[in-house]
């Protein structure tokens, strides 16, 4: 029996009008209160195609992606044999029996009900009849799952208000698929929903949408950016919210600016013009984009403009696979540009962490005056995640870094634009506009001396370059500090991740333990690293670093910035486009650790 | 260029504009470029025309991309600030600032290969945004930074400083702007300062994309026989369709011409611009007519100056985005975060 305990998996047609079908299904599980995780696996196309939803449910709250499918729903022929084939033994297959199907499997569960058949009798319009097959198995799933079909009606009700014609067929549709399924099989089956209080006060969000609305509570006024998968819902959540939340009442008025740039050079440089003017700008972009922005994140950089960017990475190089996930953008992000350069960069574990550190980048780009890029990925971006609600503090001011208006500028003796006056490596700057005769500058990516002139003398620019070091030093104790999955170390070993494989951790730790393996853990949250982060893996004699790209690249950041012994940090990596799961982290882990074991050190690396 | 600096002096008796300022209180550092430079001649005109217009310099934002002609915002209005970006991609700087806060004058200088080449996108764009902005491009057909290579505004067979002939077709970056939707379009000389002071103080007050190109010879990489960009070229075929005269707000407009031949336009500040029509056929609130005429004049290897194109109809951008009306940069806090109660609700939402 299989009670709020498991994995399953939608195989549609790409533009069918599925979609809206299997999030009913996700959503209806999360509102009986059982945590899940829905997964939309999509290619990079508009009709025609294989796509996938995958809904894990679990009760523990696991949530990380899991091999195995334990219902797959196949209304897909293209992808049929594939989508069989993925189904664990003792699996359910629910399929439309309108067709005559080859099933190659015999230790799996059929369960065939009409789709096409029961809509075409009951509707006339074809669309009609194409979108009603998805919500009629939902209906059927209602039955089988043993789902509150209360909870059901009562999203659709929700789903269409305002459209009251839709509720009717929808429910109708609904009732096709549950009614036959109450008729034909032993419902329900062991595989079930039981309605639950796991979810708790809990949302379900996007962290795309979180990241737009952190950008419209961070005062953000400003969004150039250029339409790419994964982070074009960015851009476009952010515009709802300020639709919502930022339209002057009495005049209709905008106090906001979206604007789609020509391309994501232009995006970023609009960016940068109006943060140059003290507005809070920032844009959205994915691997391509970043490589197209890297020559303006240089004239950020060294002309100390601050700059938020947001980046959804996903499975690279080049094109690569746009719909799909990594966390291969770190060493791009990292030293975007030519020359010596190094960027901030924050890493997000789920959707309510990346609205508390889309409103945390404004306020680090504006104290540091430098980019900030918040390294998001496709899975966090584009999918719905259970997740704590956001919260602000309202007692919190922004930090709008070190401005001098036009009193401030009075009583400064010869204002120097690049002047380390507290000795923080951080300067003094001035918006346009703000005083006669004092305060302006150029701003240039030209070499400059310490009043932004212009300069070829190479010990000015040493000295420049030393400051902005500084300044890089600085961004240490203001960054994120790591967070630590124990109080006191409990192993030699430790576990270090960063992002998204966040979600797969505590089901890893679980998987480990009962191999008898314990692991500290570490998660990293910024770059560059605090001296926690250096401090965590000095303590362990070796550490594991979790990563979804191919070469280790935030172990090279490691190595490379806190110049640690290579072969101190294993690396566990994943990169073939879907969220690592616990179970391949804690097979490398545990494979290792055999492997090593094995040899004269064991000792070092047995759990205690 | 001379090495000498400018002494910060002057004379007791300069004439002063409405603000108490002299003309020094407009200039900016000491050019570097070459001796005899076109360029130092647009710098001089905008420093004339911001000083005519009575402009506060802090008001004035100069933006500019890479090359030659983009150095030159530090050479004039010292106390504005200024912003050399990257090569190409001053548009789209322009573009943020300007959405950030649209109560500052921006004057973008950009150069040929800045703009017909590697900014060719972004300049396009932002023509079709309509920032509201002068954007002057001191053209001279040359790479001259990096000593000579031909540009893509270079006339088809002008010839190179070597003897080699340009093969390609010239980029009209006027006929451009006005295709691409520019509300104020002019073509000037930088040998020609009476024709461009006005022309800029015209665009400065212009409420939209305001283009000025500027025919501004090389005095070291293309100046010689053969060019078309040469000052003795542009000098003996520069053919003036319009002669403008900028009329403040405040002043009455007293000299009469012959009915038919002039035109008055009222710009968004209440100055007026008035147009002299040298060539009777010329008209330059017709875009199609316009350029026609442009490129009729460019068969004939002639260079049509003067005030080409010059719509007041039209919204700029930050009407085009309904925006409120005070400059994005300067809401406070308490209007731009919603609070924890609509995130409360929004929480709700997601339940």
């Amino acid at each position: 029996m299989k009670i709020n305990d498991f994995v399953i998996k939608f195989a549609n047609v790409n533009g069918s009008g599925s979609a809206s079908a299997n999030s009913l299904f996700a959503k209806a599980v999360f509102r009986m209160g059982v945590p899940v995780a829905p997964k939309n696996i999509f290619p990079s196309n508009i009709q025609g195609l294989p796509t996938w939803f995958e809904v894990r449910v679990n009760g523990n709250g696991f949530l990380g992606r899991r091999e195995g499918i334990d219902v797959m729903v196949a209304m897909n022929p293209q992808s049929w044999a594939d989508d069989l084939a993925s189904i664990v033994p003792g699996g359910y297959l629910l399929y439309d029996s309108t067709f005559i199907r080859e099933i190659e499997r015999d230790d799996i569960k059929t369960i065939g009900v009409p789709l096409t058949k029961l809509c075409n009798e009951r509707f006339t319009v074809p669309r009609e009849r194409q979108l009603f097959k998805n919500v009629a198995y939902v209906g059927a799933l209602t039955a089988l799952l043993d789902m509150d079909f209360e909870v059901v009606k009562g999203m659709v009700s929700e789903q269409f208000k305002g459209k009251e014609k839709l509720i009717e067929p929808n429910i109708d549709a609904l009732e096709l698929g549950r009614q036959y399924s109450l008729q034909h099989f032993d419902c329900p089956l062991d595989v079930r929903v039981q309605a639950s209080d796991a979810v708790g006060d809990q949302i379900l969000m996007e962290g795309n949408a979180a990241v737009g609305l952190g950008c419209v509570y961070a005062g953000a006024t400003v969004a150039a950016w250029y339409p790419i998968t994964p982070s074009t819902s960015v851009a476009e959540a952010f515009d709802m919210y300020c639709h919502k939340l930022r339209v002057d009442k009495e005049t209709g008025k905008k106090k906001f600016a979206v604007i789609q740039a020509e391309d994501e050079l232009a995006a970023i440089g609009m960016v940068i013009g109006a943060n140059w003017n003290g507005a809070r700008a920032f844009t959205a972009t994915s691997g391509p984009g970043i490589s197209l922005m890297s020559e303006f994140l240089g004239l950020a950089y060294f002309a100390e403009v601050p700059v938020v960017l947001v980046n959804i990475q996903r499975g690279g190089p080049s094109t690569g696979m746009p719909t799909r996930t990594q966390q291969s953008d770190i060493t791009a992000c990292a030293y975007a540009s030519h020359g010596d350069t190094k960027h901030v960069l924050l890493f997000p574990s789920n959707p309510s962490e990346a609205f508390d550190f889309a409103m945390e980048s404004f306020d680090l780009a504006e104290r540091l005056q430098t980019p900030i890029i918040l390294m998001s990925d496709l899975d966090l971006g584009m999918n719905e995640w259970t997740t704590r609600p956001l919260k602000i503090d309202e007692t919190k001011e922004w930090d709008r870094g070190k401005v001098l208006d036009a009193e401030e500028l009075d009583n400064v003796e010869k204002f120097g634009r690049y002047l380390d006056v507290d000795g923080d490596g951080i300067p003094y700057r001035t918006y346009p506009g703000t005083h006669p005769d004092k305060g302006a500058f150029f701003t240039r990516g030209t070499s400059h001396n310490e009043y932004a002139g212009y300069t070829e003398d190479g010990s000015v620019n040493v000295r420049v370059m030393e400051r902005l070091l500084k300044k890089f030093n600085t961004a240490k104790t203001l960054v994120p500090e790591p967070v630590f999955g124990q109080s006191t170390q409990s192993s030699t070993m430790g576990l270090v991740y960063f992002g998204t494989t966040d979600i797969a951790i505590p089901e890893t730790m679980n998987l480990l333990k009962s191999k008898g393996i314990q692991l500290d853990t570490m998660r990293i949250r910024a770059f560059p690293f605090c001296e926690d982060v250096v401090n965590f893996i000095n303590d362990h004699e070796q550490v594991f670093l979790v990563e979804q790209n191919r070469d280790g690249q935030m172990r090279s950041l490691l190595i490379t910035e806190c110049e640690i012994d290579p072969a101190k940090i294993v690396p566990i990596l994943n990169y073939d486009g879907f969220p690592i799961t616990a179970t391949c982290i804690a097979d490398m882990v545990s494979n290792l650790l055999g492997k090593q074991m094995s040899g004269a050190d064991a000792g070092n690396f047995a759990a205690e | 260029m001379s090495y000498l600096a400018k002494p910060k002096f002057h004379h007791p008796n300069l004439p002063r504009n409405d603000l108490g300022l002299t003309r020094r209180d407009y200039e900016g550092s000491m050019s570097t470029l070459c001796a005899g430079c076109g360029h130092d001649s647009v710098s001089a005109a905008i420093v004339e025309a911001c000083f005519e217009l009575n402009l506060p310099a802090h008001k004035v934002a100069k933006m500019s991309g890479i090359g030659c002609s983009s150095k030159t915002p530090t050479y004039f209005l010292s106390k504005s600030h200024g912003f050399n970006s990257v090569h190409g991609r001053m548009p789209s700087i322009a573009t943020g600032a300007n959405v950030a806060n649209n109560e500052l004058k921006y004057i973008g200088v950009s150069g040929d290969g800045d703009t017909a080449s590697i900014g060719f996108g972004q300049f396009a764009h932002a023509v079709r945004r309509q920032v509201d902005m002068l954007y002057i491009v001191e053209n001279n057909g040359t790479y001259g930074l990096t000593k000579g290579q031909f540009s893509a505004t270079n006339d088809r067979e002008s010839v190179g400083r070597k003897g080699q002939e340009n093969a390609f077709e010239c980029i009209d970056l006027a006929a451009m702007a006005i295709q691409l939707g520019a509300s104020f379009v002019g073509r000037g000389f930088s040998g020609d300062k009476d024709q461009l002071v006005p022309m800029i103080k015209a665009a400065i007050s212009h409420k939209g994309f305001a283009f000025i190109d500027v025919i501004s010879p090389c005095v070291t990489f293309n100046n010689h026989v053969g060019s078309t960009k040469s000052f003795e070229f542009v000098r003996d075929n520069e053919h003036t369709v319009t002669a403008t005269d900028y009329v403040p707000t405040k002043e009455e407009i007293k000299i009469e011409y012959e009915t038919g031949t002039t035109i008055d336009v009222m710009l968004h500040d209440d100055s007026h611009v008035r147009l002299r029509k040298l060539d009777a056929d010329y008209n330059p609130s017709d875009a199609t007519a316009a350029m026609q005429h442009i490129m009729r004049y460019q068969e004939q290897g002639e260079i049509a100056t003067g005030l080409l194109y010059l719509n007041v109809n039209d919204t700029e951008l930050k009407e085009k985005m309904h925006l409120v009306d005070a400059p994005l940069n300067a809401l406070p806090f308490s209007q731009l975060c919603p609070g924890a109660d609509d995130l409360e609700k929004i929480n709700n939402s997601l339940r």
